[in-house]
């Protein structure tokens, strides 16, 4: 409980420092942090703030599905046949610690600008954790537990759903946690250059007109939203893992 | 070499080679893609005529003051959290959280306070490379085994020779690892920032090319900072590895 405490005192501290932070460098670059949630609620309060975050979170829904389902098939698959998983590793492992952003030309040279763009960039942004401890998860699977499913004639869909899910989880679902900020972080960055609606497009656009106030309460939403998320994510993360 | 290996190669020809065809034949349209050989040639044009060593320069000095900034606070930062174990769980919510934050959402704070410059750049480069460091940090140091630790009480011998002795050598793959990781996540910041919005850097150079619809150029460009970054993280793998077998030997 008193680390608790200590994680509010800490928030506290960083509150301060940002307020300390706006005496010095004043109204141009930052707004403190009691007007900026003001400025937030005023936001949240506003026609034009509510169909954006509707056709953010349309794409995020869409990108979580697609990228879930691929990447369990995929981790399932790649985790249970060797050869297949020792050819694919470097490549995936690669493409992971690339920053995508650079990809992001060729995914709209691809799909045009829209929310089509908006999801293949987000899904390139998430599958992979999904995919690589997915993977991890299932080759350490007890065999015994492989040989009994075999001895039962069990199909693949059939050891998807009753060995391979069951037995990983708490894996699973970690990959899923750090693949959702991934993917929350593909969906802002390509509305920021590709797509006429979303919240990503309207930090772009506060960007180009130089509105401070916006891009400050939209930002502390953003990462508010991110870490309660995250949070919660990470509590029935470690419950998992404490079974 | 081994059969996956193999498998591998094969395949990845085999991928670059229909990649080829399709955009010859115009399966691929000249304005989504061009062939892969013109990639090549493209990038090889680039960088004979030298007209983006300073773009390289930029990325790359980026890269490096980001990563080794990141490596050496993010070091300090978390044997300080380490010895101190009260901050340490006070900030662990933080830290848990900090990469799901979108960190770029910061940047336009950033170039707004220190203007469109390298600094923001760097800046978001650190901020991306410093917590890996320091979860890292903290995760070799939690490693030391209980045993030397004790065998280093029972030699009598003093803190510094512990640390450098005893610590840091058990440390050492994990803390690697943090510098991998850092070294990763610098290119990120930095490409991704200098995508968004700057003035230069090869990440400013792909936005540019796209724009102006120069597909040769920046599909050339793409192709060389996939094998730049492709390369430099392959190789601090391989010396992570390396590491960890001396280790377990």
């Amino acid at each position: 409980m008193s680390a608790r405490g200590d994680s509010l005192i800490l928030l506290g501290l960083v509150l301060l420092f940002w307020q300390g932070l706006y005496f010095v460098v004043g109204d141009i670059a930052l707004a403190p942090p009691l007007a900026t949630v003001g400025h937030a609620y005023e936001l949240l309060a506003s026609a034009d703030f509510w169909p954006n975050v509707a056709s953010s979170f349309r794409a995020l829904g869409i990108a979580v599905l697609i990228e879930v389902f691929a990447g369990l098939v995929l981790g399932v698959l790649f985790g249970l046949n060797r050869l297949l998983g020792e050819v694919v590793e470097p490549v995936l492992v690669t493409f992971y610690s690339i920053p995508k952003i650079v990809f992001y030309p060729i995914v709209l040279m691809f799909c045009g600008i829209g929310l089509l763009s908006v999801v293949v960039f987000a899904v390139m942004h998430g599958i992979l954790p999904i995919l690589l401890f997915t993977m991890t998860a299932v080759r350490s699977i007890r065999p015994v537990f492989l040989r009994t499913a075999r001895a039962m004639r069990l199909d693949f869909w059939q050891m998807l759903w009753s060995i391979a899910l069951p037995a990983t989880i708490p894996e699973v679902f970690t990959g899923l946690r750090i693949g959702f900020a991934g993917t929350m972080l593909g969906v802002l960055l390509s509305e920021m250059f590709g797509s006429k609606n979303g919240l990503g497009f309207m930090l772009m656009n506060a960007i180009g007109l130089n509105q401070v106030n916006l891009i400050m309460s939209l930002t502390l939403l953003l990462v508010s939203f991110a870490a309660l998320v995250n949070l919660g994510l990470l509590h029935v993360d470690r419950r998992l893992h404490r079974r | 070499m081994k059969a996956a290996t193999k498998i591998r190669l094969v395949s990845i020809v085999l991928g670059c080679a229909a990649l080829e065809a399709a955009c010859r034949a115009g399966l691929i349209g000249r304005f989504t893609m061009v062939p892969p050989s013109r990639m090549l040639t493209s990038i090889a044009q680039i960088l004979w005529s030298g007209r983006i060593n300073d773009e390289i320069a930029a990325t790359l000095s980026g890269v490096v003051i980001a990563a080794v900034s990141a490596s050496l606070a993010g070091f300090l930062l978390g044997a300080t959290l380490h010895a101190w174990p009260r901050a340490r769980a006070a900030i662990d919510p933080f830290l848990a959280t900090y990469y799901a934050i979108p960190i770029y959402v910061l940047y336009p704070m950033f170039l707004v306070l220190f203007g469109m410059n390298r600094i923001p750049i760097v800046v978001i480069g650190f901020m991306f490379a410093v917590v890996a460091m320091m979860t890292s940090t903290l995760n070799g140091l939690d490693r030391v085994p209980r045993a030397l630790l004790k065998t280093a009480l029972v030699l009598r011998m003093g803190w510094v020779s512990t640390v450098f002795r005893i610590v840091l050598p058990a440390a050492s793959p994990y803390v690697l690892g943090g510098v991998k990781l850092a070294t990763a996540y610098a290119f990120v910041g930095v490409l991704g920032a200098e995508f968004i919005l700057s003035n230069s850097g090869l990440g400013y150079q792909i936005g540019l090319a796209f724009n102006n619809f120069d597909n040769p150029t920046m599909y050339g460009l793409i192709l060389f900072v996939v094998f730049v970054v492709g390369s430099v993280n392959t190789a601090l793998f391989a010396w992570e590895r390396s590491l960890l077998r001396r280790q377990t030997r």
